[in-house]
């Protein structure tokens, strides 16, 4: 079944091409709009946080719309990545790496981390069906929030200082990294929107690839049929492990970049509504669509800017957006008409663009 | 007598939770989504009751009435318009579209109420100040006391519905088979319907008690509780009414204690660190049933 012998390319690869294309464009856009100076100050400050919420998105569907776990956690990981990210970063700095090298050490040790974080979280998790195990998820999210609310590390000329108590015994000349409840302080900036764009496309390789493999197949699979799966000899527990690790790993990625873009970070910024707006990119943009996770991620974080001039009103006017867009995209009465509709007009056959049903139920 | 003292403390906040829980726990049973603009109504129930008292000058008690009415249209407003007509369509879509429910009624609040917090002034204030024991060893706010017969009032009187009554039996039925209990002739709509104003008027008296006790009243006040209470949901096996009442005590008493005994920032964490551990033993939760799955 690996040629396709009717004309034109897989479904696979046409949803591959057109993500690689959206990436692509956009930063080719972005960067010549840049050098003309058309891009507002306030466009600007959002282009690294728009790759890292597409990141996010893109690793998020891995889990929720490919292997068909709802998990409400992943901001959770995204700190363990940012964090790390920022101590390393941090450590380096102190030593005088150049700016590229502790970015890109960053970035390794913050997936690693929170690689390593989904991994064993995963572990245990992933026993559970459903609902639970989205609460579980959500409870490991509040977790983490809460731990990185204690931590406290620093770095002096007597070497690392990591601890839960905030008088740690760092000299007077040494540099305070993470200062408990009050976050990460002190981050130098590192982040650019060209850094943002390669780990773009590298989350989309991994992705991609994964999703275009024999073990894709596999995971989903055992997204839609469990018992089926289990009896023509897959390993369910093996393959929904490997989708958590990587998508977390991947969030830690996205959490880096986040992290080293501002000056402070407080942990509460990876709260239970930071999952949920990922996890809103990733029903929007429709489970296990790819390129749909990165349009609805970049529109809805340029969303709030966009409706600034509704004043107070944005975020009520954001709210209905979201539930209009949902009953439109999801009501059965709406989307038969809808593609009836463009049966009649635009005198091409729809291929049928379900979203598949994975997940919660 | 810090431990009494702790305890009733505990007790008290878990039948708050207890009360949100049991209307998460009904909605699940019945339409099988998550409502996560459940904790935002407990907000409005609030505001309507903190209105009512200190702007109308109405007496607690038909202030608490005032709310209760709100909510419940306010439930059924929300049922119809937002989650009717995404009925069937996989439990993710109306997740999300609960979050957009949640955010409208957060930023609503916002615009009417503002962000400052609001002092709620307790509805238990006339009843004078709290209860002494022990020569003054032991002291009970009326609060404590009050939350906690209302909780148990309350699971009483929904026991009963749920299995004496004809709305509370169609509501089992629904919730059991849906297309089953349309073929016996029960009107699924309506007794959906039913189920969000009942949950929504509980939301309502959880709101006030809640804010009776911890007074600050804000745009976000439902939010952690709101969580707090379907984790107790959970804990106690989502769809079951005893368990949401069980979960919900257990979470409250939990939390109150991990304050106390082990450490103020990680009181969260010990509450969710023993949700895990229960979900790993027994993943239905506490007084879940066992649901088999067929090929």
């Amino acid at each position: 079944m690996k040629k396709i012998t009717s004309k034109g390319l897989s479904p696979y690869r046409k949803n591959e091409i057109i993500s690689y294309g959206i990436a692509i464009l956009g930063f080719a856009v972005i960067s010549v709009l840049r050098s003309l100076g058309m891009v507002s100050s306030s466009l600007q400050g959002q282009l690294v946080p728009i790759c890292a919420y597409v990141i996010m998105a893109v690793s998020l569907n891995l889990v929720v719309g490919i292997s068909g776990e709802l998990s409400l956690g992943h901001a959770g990981f995204m700190s363990v990545g940012a964090y790390t990210g920022i101590v390393v970063s941090g450590i380096m700095g102190t030593m005088g790496a150049a700016d590229p090298v502790r970015f890109f050490a960053a970035v390794i040790a913050g997936a690693l981390a929170a690689g390593v974080a989904g991994f064993l979280i995963g572990i245990p998790v992933l026993r559970l069906r459903g609902d639970y195990l989205a609460i579980v998820t959500l409870a490991f999210g509040e977790i983490i929030k809460n731990i990185m609310n204690i931590v406290y590390a620093g770095i002096d000329e007597n070497g690392f200082h990591i601890s839960t108590k905030s008088d740690y015994g760092l000299s007077a000349e040494g540099r305070m990294l993470l200062n408990g409840p009050m976050g990460a302080t002190q981050v130098d900036r590192i982040s650019t929107f060209f850094y943002g764009f390669i780990l773009v496309m590298v989350t989309l390789f991994v992705v991609q690839n994964i999703l275009n493999s024999r073990q894709g197949r596999a995971i989903m699979a055992c997204r839609d049929n469990r018992i089926a799966s289990e009896s023509i000899g897959l390993n369910v527990m093996k393959n929904k492990l490997m989708a958590f690790t990587v998508s977390s790993a991947l969030a830690g990625m996205g959490g880096v970049l986040f992290g080293l873009n501002y000056s402070t970070l407080l942990p509460i910024k990876f709260n239970f509504n930071t999952s949920i707006l990922i996890l809103v990119f990733v029903v929007l943009g429709g489970l296990g669509n790819i390129w749909g996770s990165m349009i609805a991620a970049i529109v809805l974080t340029v969303l709030p800017e966009a409706l600034r001039q509704f004043a107070d009103y944005r975020m009520l006017v954001y709210a209905v957006v979201l539930i209009v867009v949902m009953i439109a995209t999801y009501n059965p009465a709406i989307r038969s008409r809808v593609s009836a509709f463009a049966e009649k007009y635009l005198r091409r056959k729809k291929p049928d663009a379900a979203p598949a049903e994975g997940g919660a139920d | 007598m810090i431990f009494l003292t702790n305890l009733i403390n505990g007790l008290s906040l878990g039948s708050v939770y207890a009360i949100i829980a049991l209307g998460y726990t009904m909605v699940y049973g019945i339409s099988k989504m998550l409502n996560f603009a459940h904790g935002d109504v407990i907000m409005v129930g609030a505001y309507i009751s903190f209105c009512g008292t200190s702007y109308l000058g109405l007496p607690a008690w038909v202030s608490v009435v005032l709310a209760m009415a709100v909510c419940t249209a306010l439930g059924i407003i929300i049922e119809g318009l937002a989650y009717r007509p995404l009925r069937g369509t996989g439990s993710l879509a109306v997740l999300i579209t609960a979050i957009g429910v949640s955010y409208f009624l957060q930023n609503a609040a916002l615009l009417i109420w503002g962000s400052a917090p609001k002092v709620f002034t307790s509805v238990f204030s006339g009843m004078g100040s709290s209860i002494r024991l022990f020569d003054g060893g032991l002291t009970v706010t009326w609060e404590a006391v009050f939350t906690l017969l209302i909780a148990i009032l309350i699971m009483i009187l929904m026991t009963m519905f749920t299995t004496r009554t004809k709305m509370g039996k169609a509501m089992r039925a629904v919730s059991e088979d849906n297309g089953a209990a349309r073929l016996m002739g029960i009107n699924v709509n309506s007794t959906i319907s039913m189920t969000f104003a009942i949950g929504s008027a509980l939301a309502a008296v959880a709101g006030v008690l809640l804010c009776s006790a911890y007074p600050a009243l804000m745009p976000t006040t439902g939010a952690m509780p709101g969580i707090k209470a379907f984790t107790a949901a959970v804990f106690g096996g989502i769809g079951s009414i005893p368990g949401a009442m069980l979960g919900g005590i257990l979470i409250g008493v939990i939390e109150v204690f991990g304050r106390a005994y082990i450490s103020t920032e990680l009181s969260d964490t010990i509450v969710f660190g023993v949700l895990i551990i229960v979900l790993l033993v027994k993943p239905t939760g506490l007084l879940g049933k066992k649901i088999t799955e067929k090929v």
